[in-house]
């Protein structure tokens, strides 16, 4: 992948709009392949394909349950700890201790260390220990496999995409450079007022710590979120204002695991798009969007798992990045 | 709004059409963020207005400090032997996940000896520094209403300190030394009550004194000396209600200094 394309994939993780690689980004093998599927005869090809698909719909929601298992049985272990007082996890999602080693939110330890203007050993382990175990999965991959509220929010995108496609809510976009500014104010309202403001609308923190230690009226913030998602923005918190979301795409960029498109299996009928998280890092998707015939979606991705079970062709996947070169 | 775009080409209009768009959404987003700056910022609120008077867990370093230390992650909630520290909710502001202790519902009463909630901090705003029990200033105990008093009316208790149904808990060394119990089963036949003095975990923190130095006088004052913690075991078992001896904090310490001079 050339260095360029990538610096595209991370300018678009800051808000950068998706685009076409331009003639020296793209591969000669992409442009090969290109052409190829542009020929007459793989229109009609492609058309037989589609329809085919059409006609005997497969449904896979494989990824899906088994990342919806992995929330709860994550979220679970937290609960439980508590309640059964088993010291499996204790704390809540924003610090806690993993059988006894420190865990903590990079988001939530960096406003801590700026408003107390401190560094504190204890955290800065749990954080570095965070963002390893997030870096070799996938950055945001915390996102759509541990977040409490990520599971809340695709409930409520469900319910958003239930009422849009009757035509009684309309979805509104907003820019996704939102999520870099509000990153960079929380950090300094952290830094200039010496509390983690942050904290108090962090939605991961109030349903985390509703589940562990039961209900607060805080949890009132998280409906008024889940119902903005409903009527007015599709999964808006997640796409367009979490800064917990923009530091694991960070801790991310150069993870081990990665989704990979392959374009000779791709009709380019855009499943995948309609189902994504962060549909901007599946532009490559689209006819002639391309980079590579084979590459890595950017850093911006969730690793949901969402497109690999929509792609009715296989044209994406999870892999270790390496491993192919290593069997 | 529509009158502008009617008598232009197709192709124009749908260019102007997408830019508007375009502009909608850009101050959509710059008012989305302006929300959520401005909901963040509601929190400083009630802690500058000082709306709430905490009691914070044993080695709390000074209270800004430790609203900006404090993670939010309730580990100090879940070590606690008598879950004497509960979580603020969202009407604190920035005390918003934060630890407190509401000692008439259920004090800190040291079950743990080695201050377990002070080792479960990850951050230090519980200070690891501390290591013993009389280290700890959570707040000091006063006799705010000194005529309910039952020691200075000269009058003893008899029965459950709190009532039957009192869920509070409490060490009592002589008949479990490591597990708390209810202090609701546990009756008292005082003939002059000293539950205050009696149930203090911390040494010579607090003794009563007679009130005159006639024998046949039962009166007697519960002094609070320097040793005092502010744990807040006094608070909870006190009988009379509302309790005559309450827990300050240093806020309300300084609070009634000013009141003062």
């Amino acid at each position: 992948m050339s260095v360029k394309w990538y610096l595209h994939k991370l300018a678009m993780m800051f808000g950068a709009e998706a685009r076409r690689p331009t003639k020296g980004e793209e591969t000669d093998a992409a442009r090969e392949m290109k052409k190829f599927q542009k020929t007459p005869e793989q229109t009609v090809e492609r058309r037989k394909i589609i329809q085919h698909e059409l006609d005997f719909p497969v449904v896979s929601n494989k990824w899906k349950f088994a990342r919806w298992t992995s929330i709860i049985l994550i979220n679970v272990m937290f609960i439980v700890s508590f309640a059964w007082d088993v010291q499996l996890v204790e704390g809540a999602m924003t610090a806690s201790r993993f059988l006894g080693f420190h865990m903590a939110d990079p988001t939530g330890a960096l406003q801590v260390m700026l408003a107390f203007k401190q560094i504190m050993l204890n955290l800065l382990i749990g954080t570095v220990t965070v963002m390893i175990i997030w870096w070799f999965f996938g950055g945001r991959a915390f996102c759509s496999w541990a977040c409490p509220y990520h599971l809340l929010a695709e409930w409520a995108e469900s319910t958003h995409l239930f009422l849009a496609k009757r035509g009684w809510v309309k979805d509104h976009p907003f820019h996704r450079g939102l999520r870099v500014v509000l990153w960079f104010v929380f950090m300094g309202l952290a830094l200039v007022t010496g509390y983690t403001a942050f904290e108090y609308i962090n939605p991961v923190g109030i349903v985390s710590r509703a589940l562990i230690y039961g209900p607060s009226l805080a949890v009132l913030w998280v409906v008024f979120l889940l119902s903005i998602e409903i009527f007015f923005s599709r999964r808006f918190w997640c796409r367009y204002a979490c800064p917990m979301g923009l530091t694991y795409g960070v801790i991310g960029t150069a993870a081990p695991i990665q989704i990979k498109y392959e374009l000779d299996k791709c009709v380019h009928e855009g499943e995948c798009r309609a189902v994504c998280l962060v549909p901007h890092v599946l532009d490559i998707t689209k006819m002639g969007y391309a980079q590579d015939t084979e590459e890595f979606i950017a850093p911006d991705c969730t690793r949901c798992g969402l497109c690999v079970d929509a792609c009715p062709q296989g044209a994406l996947s999870f892999t270790l990045r390496g491993l192919d070169k290593v069997i | 709004m529509s009158t502008d775009s009617a008598p232009e080409q197709p192709k124009k209009k749908r260019l102007t059409r997408r830019e508007l768009e375009r502009r909608r959404m850009l101050i959509r987003s710059g008012a989305a963020g302006a929300v959520a700056v401005t909901a963040a910022l509601v929190g400083l609120y009630p802690v500058k207005a000082q709306v709430f008077d905490r009691l914070r867990p044993p080695g709390a370093i000074p209270e800004d400090d430790f609203l900006a230390a404090c993670i939010k992650c309730g580990q100090c909630v879940q070590v606690c032997p008598v879950e004497a520290i509960k979580l603020g909710d969202g009407a604190e502001g920035y005390g918003l996940g934060v630890p407190y202790i509401d000692a008439r519902g259920q004090a800190c009463d040291f079950s743990c000896d080695a201050v377990q909630c002070v080792l479960a901090c990850p951050t230090g705003a519980l200070s690891h520094d501390i290591s013993a029990k009389e280290e700890v200033f959570i707040g000091k105990a006063r006799l705010a209403r000194p005529s309910s008093c039952l020691a200075m009316k000269g009058l003893g208790f008899e029965g459950h300190a709190r009532g039957q149904d009192f869920e509070g808990l409490l060490r009592y060394e002589e008949i479990d030394r490591w597990t708390p119990i209810k202090i609701a089963d546990h009756p008292y036949d005082l003939e002059l009550c000293d539950l205050c003095v009696r149930e203090c975990p911390i040494e010579d923190a607090i003794y009563l004194e007679p009130l005159s130095g006639d024998d046949g006088d039962a009166r007697h004052q519960p002094i609070i000396t320097d040793k005092c913690v502010g744990c807040g075991a006094c608070e909870m078992i006190c009988p009379t209600e509302p309790a005559a001896i309450v827990v300050d904090t240093e806020l309300s310490i300084e609070r009634q200094k000013g009141a003062v001079s």
